[in-house]
């Protein structure tokens, strides 16, 4: 469904991704591995083209999306849901689902506001409560949940469990399962294996920007060197 | 009590353009963090459109209509501002989005004037509005009364856009955070196109609704730029109710000010704006600024560094050239040297706090023209000799600098370059209106250098050596740990003040030094004329020191005084031309769009291309 190809990113002359290639198929979850400043969200982001990468390119149901306005990648049934939340904290809850309102799409589902207040029913509470006075873990709801409400068919979860409180990293888990089992297909970075464990079915290990592992959750597990290498257990 | 009345309703009437000026370039400012300063023109440009549809077409329909219809075609032009002008600069730094507002505004006055000719238009009047009712027994034209039912419905209707569409929703998303709508699959680019026609069709139909109470003119543009500054900063940026509460006050302000104080109306507007801004920064009803997410254009600047030996000997020639002048060529050479001397310290100085500090200003006329007028004044009124008044001249200027740089650093970014303009308008008018001491317009005449001085060739020696001082006094400064401290401030004042750097001390030194340097240029230039004029304060003074330090290159160490050699070297030959605004207008903004490092940064790409000049080893 998604294909990353030879992708090299710079922030001005600093090489940031180095030759990245995986794929994700279809109603997968693939977890992106790696520590803090591996280049995980550079990898999220240039698969939005919000960073540009130089060379290489991102297929995306056998189109070239590479150098597209983000506005129009995310049209295109990508979602990204980064990983400082960047909820607008100035509108209130409905009014962030708006902004992230766009018209149904083909095969996917078209998500209310009804819906999405089903999946995260926190949220629905505080319907209209301004984004600044939501907690961390209603924040982070609120950004998967205006993601969602673009009807999206793949989406890039940068850290959703990354300063959260235990029981709603639980509850976060759940949820991507859900949309997993809905037909979603899921890309979430992660800096340790114990959320990843729960959810993925592959996994890329990234370091240094570079492409250390790519294989099945099983595969990881089989070579515990590796696991021990580049992730803190 | 009628004419109280009477007063209040002229006040309210007034604020009615005010506020649809000022609400359009609060809202593009809101969303795309340009501080519009073509918003005046396209104020003028809705007048002219406006008076030349109502020609055509007749009777009350028609007048209405041509209002409207103005206001769209004003909006039309602003779209094609916008995606010509603004979307290649949007990452720029906020100078350079200013200077290409700024060449905007010289381009619509010509076109204005070729249009429409010099003279002034007066407007029609409103078709059955044309008497008056009474009130308490004072007249009060039915036109001021529909002006000011119109205006709130104006204001409903834009606070209805803004907070329950759809529109306004993601308007204010993008506001906070224009990536990540546009990630959300908002497709931007048009959003703030749409914002920006819809900020200036309220600019046009603020110009065409005044018609029949101000008609048209070739100066309104400017004239309303001041006043809309000051309502936007009173009332908060980005803030809608803030510009109408703001319109309201300062417009009432202004009626009264002429009946009770005639003397001062242009000054009070800027006192009540300084005094709102002392006790709350970010004006009645503004949330605190954060400083726009700006990139930066073209390569990143390089670390300073002292000049190689080819540069120093390049220059060594220059000065021995410059110093050798009296000898070999005549009285006019001479004396426009001089003048250009005068001007590159006063651009140097600015270019100083502008490039190492990062502090625009928009008001540094105040210490060049607050530095001649000190001059002036101690020379009529205390017969002090030239020596002693061009020492003087500098300190008051300085003086002023501690004082106003004290008040404008409280704030930053946009608020400090608004109070910076402020305070230029506010000495600007204490020397147009205060005319027993100033002069008024009439200005101040026969200040004249010292008998031993009095000779062209004399005087051009003492500018001349104080001038090159001075630059290489500012560029010595920058060179020092002082001039450290001014980057660190200006990159991360945040880091800089963790390092033990007191940001604002430094900024506030850094300004004063400004101010002391172009205080001296301006003692410089009393004598060179003999007399000193209010213009020399002007807002319009203070920008053509910005535009040279952007043309010369803001990024580079030399800039400042290279640009304003360059241009007032060429002024005289630029201003023949009938169109010349049209002219430098246009390049200023293919410069801001094509050539961001300035006369001295294409010169120094070109000489490292060249291989005339070392490449540095971390550019390479």
């Amino acid at each position: 469904m998604l294909e990353v190809k030879g992708v090299n990113s710079f922030y001005g002359k600093a090489h940031v991704l180095n030759d990245m290639n995986f794929d994700v198929s279809a109603g997968t979850v693939v977890a992106l591995l790696g520590r803090n400043g591996a280049g995980k969200t550079t990898t999220m982001k240039s698969i939005m083209q919000m960073v540009r990468p130089r060379s290489g390119s991102v297929i995306y149901k056998g189109q070239d999306i590479t150098n597209w306005p983000s506005h129009k990648v995310a049209r295109n049934g990508l979602g990204y849901v980064p990983e400082e939340r960047r909820i607008f904290t100035q509108l209130t809850v409905l009014e962030n689902l708006e902004v992230g309102r766009q018209p149904p799409r083909d095969g996917c589902t078209t998500w209310t506001d009804q819906m999405v207040f089903d999946l995260f029913p926190n949220l629905a509470e505080r319907r209209n409560n301004r984004g600044k006075a939501l907690s961390g873990g209603e924040q982070q709801m609120l950004t998967i949940a205006r993601t969602l409400m673009g009807n999206p068919s793949f989406i890039l979860l940068d850290e959703p469990s990354e300063g959260i409180a235990p029981v709603i990293v639980e509850q976060m888990a759940r949820v991507i399962l859900q949309l997993k089992s809905e037909g979603l297909t899921v890309l979430l970075s992660e800096q340790n294996l114990h959320f990843a464990q729960a959810v993925a079915d592959g996994v890329v290990i990234i370091e240094h920007g570079t492409q250390k592992f790519v294989g099945t959750l099983a595969e990881l597990q089989a070579q515990p060197d590796i696991r021990d290498q580049y992730l803190s257990v | 009590m009628g004419l109280f009345i009477a007063q209040i309703l002229t006040g309210l009437a007034n604020a009615g353009a005010l506020f649809m000026v000022a609400s359009g370039l609060s809202l593009i400012f809101g969303v795309t963090r340009v501080v519009n300063f073509a918003h005046g023109s396209f104020y003028m440009l809705g007048a002219y459109v406006g008076y030349s549809l109502m020609q055509v077409l007749p009777g009350m329909v028609g007048f209405w209509g041509a209002i409207l219809l103005a206001g769209i075609i004003v909006g039309l032009i602003g779209v094609i501002v916008e995606i010509c002008v603004l979307r290649p600069v949007y990452s720029a730094p906020e100078l350079f989005q200013l200077v290409a507002t700024f060449g905007v505004i010289l381009v619509i006055q010509d076109l204005v004037l070729m249009i429409w000719g010099p003279q002034d238009l007066l407007g029609p009047r409103a078709p059955g509005l044309k008497g008056v009712i009474r009130i308490m027994g004072e007249p009060v034209p039915q036109y001021d009364i529909a002006l000011i039912v119109i205006t709130p419905f104006v204001a409903f209707a834009l606070w209805y856009l803004i907070t329950k569409t759809r529109v306004g929703t993601l308007v204010r998303a993008a506001t906070q955070d224009r990536e990540m709508v546009s990630a959300l699959g908002v497709n931007q680019a048009w959003l703030f196109t749409g914002v920006f026609f819809l900020g200036c069709a309220l600019a046009g139909l603020g110009g065409a609704l005044q018609l029949p109470k101000g008609g048209a003119d070739l100066l309104m543009d400017f004239t309303i730029l001041g006043s809309v500054f000051v309502v936007v900063v009173i009332g908060g940026m980005g803030s809608l109710p803030g510009a109408y509460l703001a319109a309201v006050i300062i417009s009432v302000l202004n009626v009264f000010g002429v009946t009770y104080a005639p003397q001062s109306t242009l000054v009070l507007m800027f006192v009540v704006m300084v005094v709102v801004l002392m006790f709350r920064p970010f004006g009645l009803l503004g949330k605190e600024e954060v400083a726009g997410e700006h990139g930066q254009v073209g390569e990143p600047e390089r670390p300073i560094k002292p000049a190689g030996n080819r540069i120093r000997l390049l220059v060594a020639a220059g000065l021995v050239i410059l110093g050798l002048l009296p000898l070999y060529s005549g009285n006019f050479a001479v004396v426009l040297v001089t003048d250009i001397l005068i001007f590159c310290l006063f651009a140097a100085s600015l270019h100083f706090m502008l490039g190492q500090g990062g502090l625009v200003s928009f008001g540094h006329a105040a210490f060049f023209g607050g530095g001649a007028y000190a001059a002036a004044l101690f020379v009529t009124y205390a017969d002090t000799p030239m020596e002693l008044a061009l020492v003087l001249a500098p300190i008051c200027a300085g003086l002023a600098a501690i004082i106003i740089g004290w008040v404008c650093l409280r704030s930053t970014g946009v608020y400090f370059a608004m109070l910076t303009l402020a305070f230029g308008q506010l000495l600007w008018s204490l020397a147009f209106q205060w005319g027993d001491v100033t002069g008024g317009d009439d200005g101040l005449v026969n200040i004249w250098p010292s008998d031993w001085a009095s000779d062209n060739s004399v005087y051009y020696y003492i500018a001349f050596f104080l001038c090159t001082g001075g630059i290489l006094l500012l560029r010595q400064a920058a060179h020092a740990p002082f001039g450290y401290a001014m980057r660190a401030a200006r990159d991360s004042a945040r880091q800089a003040e963790a390092m033990g750097i007191n940001t604002k001390r430094v900024q506030l030194v850094a300004f004063t030094f400004a101010g002391i340097m172009a205080g001296l240029a301006g003692g410089l230039f009393v004598f060179s004329k003999g007399s000193i004029f209010p213009n020399e304060l002007e807002t319009a003074r203070s920008f053509d020191a910005l535009i040279v330090v952007f043309l010369g290159g803001v990024k580079t160490l030399s800039g400042g005084w290279v640009g304003a050699a360059f241009f007032e070297g060429i002024k005289d030959y630029l201003t023949r031309f009938e169109y010349w605004r049209l002219a430098l207008g246009l390049s200023i903004i293919i410069v801001v769009i094509l050539g961001p490092e300035g006369i001295v940064g294409s010169l120094r790409k070109a000489g490292e291309r060249f291989g005339l000049l070392k490449v540095p080893e971390d550019a390479k």
